[in-house]
C-alpha cells in the first residue's frame, strides 16, 4: 500500500509540512526532511521551485526565487533525494507547477519519483480534467497519487468529480486566497469545513492555506483529517537554523 | 483544416486552461457565458455603438503612397493608431467591460507592460464608473511615467508588481493572484490573446473588428476583400489576431508575423519567442515560450515594452507550428529606423511595436502588384522619449 493511504488510516490528526527545496540553502533538502520526521511530522510536501508561482503569496514566492538563485533544478532535487528512503519513512509528496515537470517529461518525472520513493504529487496548475484525460494512467503506472485542490468556491458537483478521480486525500484550500495571504479562520471557513465533512467523500481531506500555529491547526482539523503548514514554516526557516525545527513543530503537536 | 479555436479551447496543440483550482470558478463562469453574452443583439449593438462613437471606428485603411513607391509594392496601413487611447487595445477593453457588466462584476483588474492596455482599461472603467486596479511591474512604472499618470487621471489605482523581474510577466502573475483572492466580484481584463481559455478566443473576437473592416475597405478600394499579405507585430499577439482573424482559413492571403529580436536572437537579449522558445505553459496556456531547459520562464528583452513578453498567444504558436504564418524577427535598430522612415515619408509617427512590422519591407521583397496590409497598431506618442534617446533628437 502507498505510504499516503497507509498514513491516512492512522487514528490521529495529521500534520503535513511544506517547504521549498533549495531554501534557505541549496543543500538543506535532506536535513530538513530528516529533522521534520524526527519532530513528529506526518507527511512532507517538497516544493519544486518555479519562476512564476501564481498561486503563491510573497513568502513562498521569495523562497522559490531564492531557491532558484541557489541553483535548484528538478535534476538536482532528484539527485539530493536519491537515498532519502534509507533514512525517512513518512510519505513524501513533491509539489510543483506543471511547466518544469512538462519540460522534464511527465513520464520521466514520474519514473524518477517512483525510483526515489516519492508517494505523490501536487501540481496546482494541472487541472483535474486534463490530468484525467492525459496523465492519469502514467501516474498510476508509477504508483503516484495525484492530489487535487478544492476551494470554498468549488461546486459540490465538481468536488464529487474530484473525489472520484482522487485516491489519497483531497487538499482543501481554506479560503479564496494565495498561500500565506490570510491567517486564522472565520465562520466562512468553519462552515465550509463542516459542509465538506458531511459530503461523504471517499477521500479524507487535509486543509491547507491559513494554518500557521497550534490554534489554526486545531481549528482546521476539527472537521478534517489533517492540515498543511507552508508559509509559516518557511518564515520559521528564515529566522532559525534547519537544526531547530522542534521549536516550530512540537507546540503544534503537543496538544494531540 | 481550421486555424481557429476548437470546441475544447485549443488551436492545434496549443491553448487550454492550465489553471489552479482557485481560478476554476472564475474561468468557468467566463467560458460558459462569453459566447452567449457577446452574441446577444443588445451586446453587439452597444459594442458597435461604442466602437463607432467613442473609439472612432472604423479606423481608416490608408494607402501609403510614398512608402509604396519606396518599396515598389502596394502598402495599406490599417490605422489603429487613430483609435481613442492611441492603439488597438481599446477594442478589447470595450468588449470586456460590457461583458463584465453583464456578469454583474463591480471591480476590474488588469495587467500592463508599457501601460497601453492599462490606459485602455482605466479608460473604459471611467466610462462605466467601475473600480479599476492595474498591476504594473515596478520597473515599467519607472520607465512609463506618462501612462502611469494617465491611468491615475482616469481614476485607476496602479499597483506596482514587486515580484520576480518586476515587468509584464510579473504584473500578469500579480493580477492572477488578485483574482484568486477576489473570485466573486472581480473581472480580470486580460490585454492580449494569452492566458487560459477562453481569453485567447475572447480577445481575438473583440479584435476581429480589425480584419472585418479591412475586408470591407479593401473591397471598396481594390475590388477584392483579399490582400496578398497581412503583416502585424506580435508580442502576446492581440493586434495580429485581430488582423488575421477573418483571413485565418483563407490561404490565398499570406500571413506575416513580426517578433522582436531585441539586440539579436543570438545575444541573449531578445523577445523572439518562436526562434528561442519551445512548448510549455505560461499564464495558464499551453504555447511556445522562452524558458530554461529546467522549465523556468526567462526574461525577454526588446526596446519595445509591448513586445517584451516571454510567451505568445496559442493561436500564433499554432500558426507558427503549422507553417500558416511566416515569422520574422526584427532587431531594435531595424525597428527604430523603420519608425523614423514612416514619420518622414508618411507623416505618421508609429509606436515602436508597430515599427517592427514596418521593418519587414527592408528584409522581404514584395511584387509591385502585391497588396500588403500592415496593422499600424499604435501611435508613437508614448515612445517619444525612446525615439529622443535613440536618435539624440
Amino acid at each position: 500500500m502507498n505510504r499516503i493511504n497507509k498514513k491516512l488510516q492512522e487514528d490521529k490528526k495529521l500534520l503535513s509540512i511544506y517547504f521549498t527545496a533549495g531554501f534557505p540553502h541549496i543543500d538543506d533538502t535532506v536535513t530538513i526532511i530528516q529533522n521534520l520526521e524526527k519532530s513528529g511530522v506526518d507527511m512532507i510536501e517538497i516544493g519544486l521551485p518555479f519562476s512564476d508561482p501564481l498561486a503563491d503569496g510573497p513568502t513562498i514566492q521569495d523562497s522559490s526565487k531564492k531557491a532558484l538563485q541557489n541553483g535548484m533544478t528538478s535534476e538536482l532535487l532528484f539527485e539530493q533525494l536519491k537515498d532519502i528512503r534509507n533514512t525517512v519513512s513518512i510519505p513524501l509528496i513533491i509539489m510543483g507547477y506543471f511547466n518544469p515537470i512538462l519540460q522534464y517529461g511527465v513520464e520521466a518525472f514520474c519514473k524518477k519519483c517512483k525510483a526515489i520513493g516519492i508517494d505523490g504529487l501536487i501540481i496546482p496548475d494541472l487541472p483535474v480534467d486534463i490530468y484525467h484525460s492525459e496523465y492519469k494512467s502514467t501516474f498510476e503506472n508509477y504508483g503516484l497519487k495525484n492530489i487535487f485542490l478544492i476551494t470554498p468556491q468549488t461546486s459540490d458537483e465538481r468536488i464529487h468529480y474530484i473525489d472520484s478521480v482522487s485516491d489519497g486525500f483531497i487538499y482543501m484550500v481554506s479560503s479564496a486566497s494565495t498561500t500565506g495571504a490570510k491567517s486564522g479562520f472565520g465562520n466562512i471557513q468553519t462552515d465550509y469545513f463542516e459542509r465538506i465533512s458531511t459530503m461523504n467523500l471517499k477521500n479524507p481531506q487535509i486543509v491547507g492555506f491559513g494554518i500557521s500555529n497550534k490554534d489554526t491547526f486545531n481549528q482546521a482539523t476539527k472537521f478534517a483529517k489533517g492540515a498543511i503548514i507552508g508559509s509559516a514554516f518557511i518564515k520559521h526557516l528564515k529566522e532559525n537554523t534547519i537544526e531547530d525545527l522542534n521549536s516550530f513543530i512540537l507546540p503544534i503537536l503537543n496538544k494531540h | 483544416m481550421s486555424y481557429n479555436i476548437n470546441e475544447k479551447g485549443y488551436y492545434g496543440d496549443f491553448g487550454g486552461a492550465y489553471i489552479p483550482e482557485m481560478l476554476y470558478p472564475n474561468i468557468e463562469e467566463l467560458r460558459e457565458n462569453y459566447l452567449k453574452i457577446t452574441s446577444e443583439p443588445s451586446f453587439q449593438e452597444e459594442f458597435h455603438q461604442l466602437l463607432k462613437d467613442y473609439v472612432g471606428r472604423p479606423s481608416p485603411l490608408y494607402f501609403a503612397k510614398r512608402l509604396s513607391e519606396k518599396y515598389n509594392t502596394k502598402i495599406y496601413l490599417k490605422r489603429e493608431d487613430l483609435n481613442h487611447t492611441g492603439a488597438h487595445k481599446v477594442n478589447n477593453t470595450i468588449g470586456q467591460i460590457l461583458l463584465a457588466k453583464r456578469l454583474g462584476k463591480t471591480r476590474i483588474i488588469a495587467e500592463t507592460g508599457a501601460g497601453q492596455h492599462g490606459v485602455a482599461t482605466a479608460t473604459v472603467c471611467a466610462l462605466m464608473g467601475i473600480e479599476c486596479v492595474v498591476y504594473m511591474g515596478e520597473v515599467d512604472i519607472a520607465r512609463q511615467a506618462p501612462n502611469v499618470a494617465r491611468m491615475k487621471m482616469l481614476g485607476a489605482k496602479v499597483v506596482p508588481a514587486i515580484s520576480g523581474s518586476r515587468t509584464l510577466k510579473d504584473a500578469t502573475n500579480e493580477a492572477m493572484r488578485d483574482w484568486i483572492n477576489n473570485p466573486v466580484d472581480t473581472h480580470y481584463i486580460v490585454g492580449s490573446v494569452v492566458g487560459p481559455h477562453p481569453y485567447p478566443d475572447m480577445v481575438a473576437r473583440f479584435q476581429a473588428v480589425v480584419s472585418k473592416e479591412i475586408k470591407n475597405q479593401l473591397l471598396e478600394k481594390e475590388g477584392s476583400e483579399d490582400p496578398n499579405y497581412l503583416i502585424a507585430c506580435v508580442g502576446g499577439g492581440s493586434n495580429a489576431a485581430g488582423t488575421y482573424y477573418h483571413y485565418l482559413d483563407n490561404e490565398n492571403v499570406k500571413i506575416i508575423a513580426v517578433e522582436a529580436a531585441g539586440k539579436g536572437v543570438e545575444t541573449g537579449e531578445s523577445a523572439a519567442t518562436m526562434v528561442l522558445g519551445n512548448e510549455g505553459i505560461i499564464h495558464g496556456s499551453k504555447t511556445l515560450l522562452m524558458q530554461t531547459k529546467d522549465g523556468q520562464i526567462t526574461e525577454p528583452y526588446s526596446i519595445s515594452a509591448g513586445l517584451d513578453y516571454p510567451g505568445v498567444g496559442p493561436m500564433h504558436a499554432n500558426l507558427y507550428k503549422t507553417g500558416r504564418a511566416e515569422f520574422i524577427a526584427i532587431k531594435d535598430d531595424e525597428a527604430m529606423k523603420a519608425g523614423m522612415q514612416l514619420s518622414k515619408l508618411e507623416g505618421i509617427i508609429p509606436a515602436i511595436e508597430t515599427s517592427h512590422a514596418l521593418a519587414v519591407f527592408e528584409t522581404k521583397k514584395f511584387k509591385p502588384e502585391d497588396i500588403v496590409v500592415v496593422n499600424l497598431s499604435g501611435r508613437g506618442d508614448k515612445d517619444l522619449q525612446n525615439y529622443i534617446d535613440y536618435f539624440k533628437l
